[in-house]
């Protein structure tokens, strides 16, 4: 058989190059250099993910890429942006704050950090226990193959390692924010980690922000080792990001018997996105879910796609995620449940819903189902649609303005996805940027939206 | 008040013609009934007199104390006194019901320039509506119509017509779907609602509805015009000898 060599494109070359100048440099010897090197050994095999592979399909992320952009430096001095938007930041007791995928000491807030609750800095965790770190980089059966992933282990020098102790309950989310400076164009990596002891239960609310003008280009990660029994909440809102950023955000996750993980992921104003998300029930009778609001205008393009892995019996999973979808923008949802063989009582759900608010706009779904145990129950539905008329007549008969009747029932809409946030201070928050998306569309000419 | 002339429409984008030169007034603090067979145009002219836009006005005009409704959207003729009471009220979910009714009320106070009106004092308008028309506090903490019975939904249009206090209110076939203890608790709340500066047309199949709301006027409708006018007595006669003469007649 000939052995085909791959033409690597323009920024394939520059982030060999990249990976050449910085691989000395990042964090992490022994065991976690060599991860490093067959990470980026894999990248190369396999380059850029492209729409020929089928779990890329929609998101072509080589050609979407031309240029690498240069790794973002550490920078000495931070704009006021990031100040000003430190100083809006109201939920959770302990913050954790990523500037351009470095940890910030002085901006984080980590005086209220409860007893049971271990934080440190990826890159302290990387220098002093690199082999443990190695351990847990390894990425999961079910994204081995994902080139995007081996580029985040290749490249991830900083992010925050949370540890929780068995039996610990915390009543506060423990909030981490990566904020890009969008001071040059910069390529930003990073990945957290959070492993979760038994019984513990915890809520951890990813923000991920630009507060600068210049685009990014950003693959941040985070990874959860769920022990048994315990409950975790994970919310992620990708928001005010540049028009031309490409973001690739992947969720791993380990679960445990009788645990429960929910996640939670509002998208809005996100430029080019990537949610990959690949949970694994590792012990019985656990249960995940996973939900999502995605709202798209202009050329914006949010890539859902998720595999969850019954690798145990009695594991319980939900998918809900809904698109508000104008201008030319792509939503898009590829939702793979596999059940293994021995994986029996498996109880699996998976919901996708778009609404397309004008001609331009597109939504692709796909749901896979790999069934391999005979006493299962397993769902999915899709719905792509436009706003209901009959539902927008009755509220303007009573007086709205078709734009307020509009936001009236897109904000219901998104709504039921957001009733899933158990924490109502963040519940709050992911309603206020659904409303505030809301307030920056322009009302439909007349006779458009019926 | 409300004056419609040679209103002659067609479902949009179709070349069904269902209101064929349809003419009606309806004077401030009268009662008007409009009765007619299935299939006559009663409820497409509801529809079009709200600012429905399936359908398209080919001639003719529809004036509100003397304003070009067909001139305005939906929510213009609503801020101008048009209230439609649903035959089928639309449910809608995730919108709490309460939160609709201070989203409807004070849409239209700002379409009319007046103030917004403030929390306490909306509650308690809504809730003493709310407890003339047997509506229990729970219903109003639910989304909009989701859930609710037949006999809910039209008794929460009434609510809404209450609240909003329309100057010319249209009931699309309110007796539908309710049996008798919530049909009277409906007309009643339609009667209490009469007054001198205010106009109904109330449209409907039968005469039952009319023991409750006494008409002033009684319009019978076929293949989209009046084609007979007359006082109450007109709705009894039609309930003894049905529609079948008027059809010929149109």
């Amino acid at each position: 058989m000939a052995i085909i060599t791959p033409l690597k494109t323009v920024a394939e070359q520059q982030l060999a190059q990249q990976f050449a100048n910085a691989k000395a440099e990042l964090p992490g010897a022994g065991a976690m250099r060599k991860l490093r090197e067959d990470a980026f050994a894999g990248f190369e095999a396999k380059g850029l993910p492209h729409r020929r592979l089928e779990s890329w399909r929609y998101t072509d992320l080589r050609s979407l890429l031309r240029e690498a952009m240069p790794l973002a430096p550490r920078r000495a001095v931070r704009p006021h942006a990031v100040a000003d938007r430190l100083a809006l930041q109201t939920i959770g007791g302990t913050r954790f704050v990523l500037i351009d995928g470095v940890f910030s000491p002085a901006d984080s807030d980590q005086a209220g950090l409860p007893a049971g609750v271990g934080a440190r800095s990826l890159a302290e965790a990387l220098t002093d226990a690199a082999d443990e770190m190695a351990a847990a980089f390894v990425a999961p059966e079910i994204a081995r193959d994902d080139s995007a992933l081996m580029l985040n282990a290749a490249f991830a020098g900083d992010g925050v390692v949370l540890e929780i102790a068995p039996g610990t309950e915390l009543q506060q989310p423990i909030v981490l924010l990566s904020l890009a400076t969008g001071q040059s164009e910069a390529a930003i990596v990073s990945r957290s980690l959070v492993k979760v002891g038994a019984g513990a239960k915890v809520t951890v609310v990813e923000l991920h922000e630009s507060v600068g003008p210049a685009p990014a280009q950003i693959n941040h990660a985070i990874a959860f080792d769920i022990a048994d029994g315990a409950e975790v909440e994970h919310v992620r809102m990708v928001t005010r990001q540049r028009p031309e950023t490409v973001q690739v955000q992947s969720l791993l996750a380990e679960i445990g018997a009788h645990a429960s993980f929910a996640s939670f992921a509002l998208a809005a104003n996100c430029g080019v996105l990537r949610q990959q998300s690949f949970l694994r029930y590792a012990g019985e009778h656990s249960r995940a879910a996973l939900r999502g609001i995605n709202l798209l205008r202009k050329q914006e393009h949010c890539d859902v796609t998720l595999v969850m892995d019954h690798a145990a019996a009695h594991g319980e999973s939900r998918e809900l995620f809904k698109n508000i979808i104008e201008g030319e923008g792509t939503g898009v949802f590829q939702g793979k449940v596999i059940v293994r063989p021995h994986s029996q009582k498996t109880d699996g759900s998976m919901k996708s819903n778009a609404l397309l608010l004008n001609d331009g706009a597109t939504m692709f779904n796909k749901p896979e189902l790999e069934i391999f145990a005979d006493d299962v129950v397993c769902g999915h539905g899709a719905t792509v649609a436009q706003m209901d008329a009959e539902q927008l007549f009755y509220l303007m008969a009573r007086g709205l303005p078709r734009p307020q009747a509009e936001a009236l029932v897109l904000a219901a809409f998104a709504g039921e996805v957001a009733e899933f946030v158990t924490d109502e201070a963040v519940r709050e928050i992911a309603m206020r940027e659904v409303e505030a998306w809301l307030a920056q569309r322009e009302a439909a000419p007349k006779g458009e939206a019926a | 008040m409300l004056e419609i002339r040679n209103l002659t429409v067609k479902i949009a984008d179709e070349d069904t013609q269902i209101l064929n030169g349809l003419s009606l007034t309806v004077n401030a603090g009268e009662v008007a009934a409009i009765m007619g067979p299935n299939g006559s145009g009663k409820s497409t002219l509801s529809y079009v007199i709200a600012g429905k836009e399936d359908y398209e006005v080919l001639d003719g005009e529809i004036l509100l104390d003397g304003e070009n409704l067909l001139e305005m959207e939906a929510d213009a003729r609503a801020a101008a006194g048009i209230f439609l009471a649903f035959q089928y009220p639309l449910e809608i979910p995730g919108v709490a019901t309460m939160t609709f009714l201070k989203a409807a009320m004070n849409a239209q106070r700002k379409a009319r320039g007046e103030a917004e009106l403030l929390t306490p004092e909306f509650i308690k308008r809504v809730n003493a509506a709310a407890d003339s028309l047997g509506i229990a506090r729970d219903m109003l903490r639910r989304p909009l119509n989701v859930g609710f019975s037949g006999g809910e939904k039209k008794r929460m249009e009434i609510l809404q017509m209450a609240l909003l206090s329309p100057s010319m209110c249209i009931l699309d076939e309110t007796d539908s779907g309710l049996d008798i203890d919530a049909l009277r608790i409906v007309a009643d709340g339609v009667n209490a609602l009469r007054a001198k500066n205010r106009g109904f047309l109330v449209i409907t199949h039968y005469q039952r509805l009319l023991d409750h709301i006494v008409p002033d006027t009684v319009h019978v409708m076929s293949k989209g015009r009046i084609v007979k006018s007359g006082g109450k007595e007109l709705a009894l006669e039609l309930e003894k000898n049905g529609y079948a003469a008027y059809s010929e007649a149109a």
